[in-house]
């Protein structure tokens, strides 16, 4: 039966190409397909020494395809999804094989309508955002219906209705809680003829978020099962200066806190604000932002899920997302669930070309400051009347830093064949409030990077990078094998990373790089985790190849994170869009 | 059931590719810097070709490429009409950071914000950066990653849509 099936299928596919192939000699049009696939799988083996992870399997799996189908103002699409099975480190709510994402879209000048899984954001973010983080495991596409409509010149409406996407399991497995949100949008300089081109612009736009669930029975509360929230914003500039700014509130929505009694199940509203200030012009730009967090987890549930599960908010996270391997991945922001108080500057000048500071090419320098603190908490003592747990008022903060990052960057390109980055990285990290560090404490951390360039020719191009990574001595001493009582250095101690890595243009590239953890306090700890990486491209098709050892670590994208184990292996990636 | 998706997928592939050729720059709406709406697939440039490349405040590799082009872009420009439009994946995280690394760089493109994704899975982008040539509508080229060197690759394409 099965094979019949198949059998007929083909006949249909092949007999489809056919006729589509024919008709568009005809010049009628059928629509076209289009997709990409993204393919990684890793081979693990036996590494006690970084504590690898070995699976039972040996092997890891993770695969996407996307495939969309347009014709005119109709288009439609799934996405094809294997954990088989899943990477390690990835989310154990993923497994199998099956279709995760599939939608349907009519769209004309004006309205546009999507069935089945969508993604959106309202905002900033903060009051509704469904989005895909594909390296994290992330992803709550919402399941149901959206509108998009104009009714007039200026003025956006949006709406939306749907389950969110909690599990994968042989295929898409929605969260019970339901989400509805509507949006509007007015942009002012499109709506009043007068002031199209006027150099003042002004948007202002307005949502209204709510939930409902019914998931948590606990007998010890009477849980709201519909919330509502709702977020104004307002968007503003002049010439060179801009500014954004957005309110959010949520109506109480108890979640249990397993970790802090004071947090747990409290009835207390949750308010959200964000500011941007901004002046730029050719060459030189400066940027302020700051925010005021308090009890904004927001998910469509009220049962004790995964971090990063069924959340319909975003937390946004005011720092500057770092690519450097060891200001990415040792000591990351995160967002803290519970509240935070953030700021964050940033200063960008381009020193002009042919000038004796600038040199031929001109020079780019970067500063930016980031801190986030701990709220100021009035605690009263409620919890077992109105459980409103503390009060809290805008922007009032203690002096307990959760994260603190100062990074300058300097790019400067010296000749035609030679360049230049050098960064400096200052961090303070509280990992007692993230727990990802083999410490946990606060750690005060300082790495610089250098990263040149030299373009050997048109085609071939050699980089080299340093980095190195410096904590301070902690409180504590350890006592060594040897019987040596030495004071120890936070964390993990210091790192030195080397790399080395030469391109071919258009399709080729080897690295091969090196991290060696040679300050760690304990000697057996001094470790290399040496890998070696090469890669083939050609057009949007992708395939790369990467052996050796890979350090436990935390990846973050946007202020969420999720812990990556060590690893010792072999791993392919393919990646191709058509 | 899912050796049928399985097959599905391959008899697609095989329609699907050889339709690339013809593959339409979809109608998506984003934003630009200022906030104004506009509609992808409208814009126009007379005929001759458009880069559009996708990528973000934090890749680095997608701001060496663009870096590197805005070296030579006034003469692009000149030489063949093309135009170049950045389309910034950056999310709600980063947003903030287009504008001011924009100008501080002082790039000449036209830059788009899509931070909802909205037009990168539209063109089926894995990962930035990804960079198309559009000529009428059209994608006629388009290469994913960036290694120095590969400018030169795509001004040879620019060259050849120009005419």
């Amino acid at each position: 039966m099965k094979i019949k099936l198949l059998l007929v299928l083909n006949c249909i596919f092949l007999g489809q190409y056919f006729v589509l192939s024919q008709s568009n000699e005809n010049n009628v049009d059928l629509g076209t397909f289009s997709g990409n696939i993204q393919a990684i799988a890793q081979y693990y083996q036996e590494d006690t020494l970084i504590n690898a992870a070995l699976p039972e399997q040996l092997m890891g799996f993770n695969g996407f395809t996307n495939l969309n189908y347009n014709r005119g103002n109709f288009s439609a699409g799934v996405r094809f999804e294997s954990y088989l099975n899943r990477l390690e480190g990835y989310p154990v709510t993923f497994t199998g094989t099956g279709l995760g994402y599939r939608y349907a879209n009519w769209k004309n000048e004006e309205l546009d309508v999507t069935i089945g899984s969508f993604y959106e954001q309202y905002g900033s973010g903060m009051i509704l955002r469904a989005y895909e983080e594909r390296q994290l495991g992330i992803d709550n596409a919402l399941d149901g219906i959206k509108v998009k409509y104009p009714p007039y010149k200026g003025i956006y409406l949006k709406g939306l209705i749907g389950k969110q996407r909690y599990q994968f399991i042989d295929g898409l497995v929605n969260g019970n809680g339901l989400v509805r949100g509507v949006d509007g949008e007015i942009d002012f300089n499109e709506l009043i003829d007068t002031l199209a081109d006027s150099k003042f612009r002004l948007i202002v736009g307005g949502s209204f978020v709510s939930k409902f669930n019914n998931d948590n029975t606990t007998p010890d509360y009477i849980l709201p099962k519909n919330v509502g929230s709702y977020a104004g914003r307002i968007g503003m500039r002049y010439g060179k200066f801009r500014f954004n700014g957005e309110y959010v509130y949520k109506c109480n929505d108890p979640y249990p806190d397993n970790q802090d009694d004071r947090f747990n199940y409290i009835y207390k509203n949750g308010e959200g604000l964000l500011f941007n200030l901004g002046y730029s012009q050719k060459g030189f730009a400066i940027d302020l932002s700051a925010k005021h967090m308090d009890n904004m987890l927001w998910r469509s549930t009220n049962v004790s899920v995964g971090p990063t599960d069924l959340m319909i908010g975003y937390l946004p996270a005011l720092t500057k997302q770092h690519t450097y391997n060891l200001a990415a991945t040792l000591y990351p922001y995160a967002c803290n669930f519970r509240g935070e108080i953030a700021y964050q500057a940033d200063i960008m000048y381009k020193i002009p070309k042919k000038t004796k500071l600038g040199g031929k090419y001109g020079t780019s320098i970067s500063v930016n400051f980031a801190a986030s603190y701990v709220p100021e908490r009035n605690f009263i003592d409620d919890m077992n009347t109105s459980r409103q747990s503390y009060q809290t008022s805008l922007f009032a903060m203690t002096d307990s830093i959760l994260y603190q990052d100062i990074n300058i960057e300097i790019k400067r390109k010296i000749n035609k064949k030679l360049k230049f980055n050098i960064n400096y990285f200052n961090f303070i990290f509280e990992d007692r409030a993230v727990m990802v560090a083999k410490h946990h404490e606060l750690i005060h951390a300082q790495i610089a990077v250098l990263d040149l360039t030299y373009k050997i020719n048109d085609h071939h191009a050699l980089r080299f990078e340093v980095q190195g990574l410096w904590t301070q001595n902690s409180k504590d001493s350890i006592t060594l094998n040897g019987g040596e009582t030495v004071i120890r250095k936070e964390d993990q101690g210091d790192w030195l990373f080397g790399q080395i890595e030469y391109t071919f243009s258009p399709h080729w590239y080897v690295a091969v790089l090196d991290q060696y953890n040679y300050g760690n306090s304990v000697p057996e700890q001094r470790l290399h985790y040496a890998l070696i990486s090469a890669g083939y491209i050609n057009g949007p098709h992708r395939f790369s190849i990467q052996y050796g050892r890979q350090r436990a670590g935390v990846f973050c994208v946007g202020g969420v994170c999720r812990a990556v184990p060590a690893s010792n292996g072999l791993t392919f990636t393919l990646t191709s869009s058509f | 059931m899912k050796k049928l998706l399985v097959l599905f997928i391959m008899a697609v592939l095989t329609v699907g590719s050889s339709f690339s050729q013809n593959k339409k720059l979809p109608s998506v709406k984003l934003k630009t810097l200022s906030g104004k709406t506009v509609d992808i697939s409208q814009i126009k440039n007379n005929g001759k070709p458009i880069i559009i490349s996708f990528w973000a405040t934090w890749c680095k590799p997608c701001k060496v490429e663009l870096n590197t082009i805005a070296e030579d872009y006034d003469d692009w420009v000149d030489d063949t009409g093309v135009q170049l439009i950045a389309v910034s994946i950056d999310d709600a995280r980063s947003t903030g950071r287009v504008e001011p690394y924009v100008n501080a760089q002082g790039w000449d493109y036209q830059v788009l914000l899509d931070p909802n994704g909205d037009l990168k899975r539209a063109m089926n982008v894995n990962n930035v950066p990804h960079t198309f040539l559009v000529k009428n509508g059209a994608i006629v080229w388009d290469h994913n990653n960036y290694s120095p060197g590969d400018e030169k690759e795509l001004y040879k394409e620019v060259l050849k849509f120009a005419k």
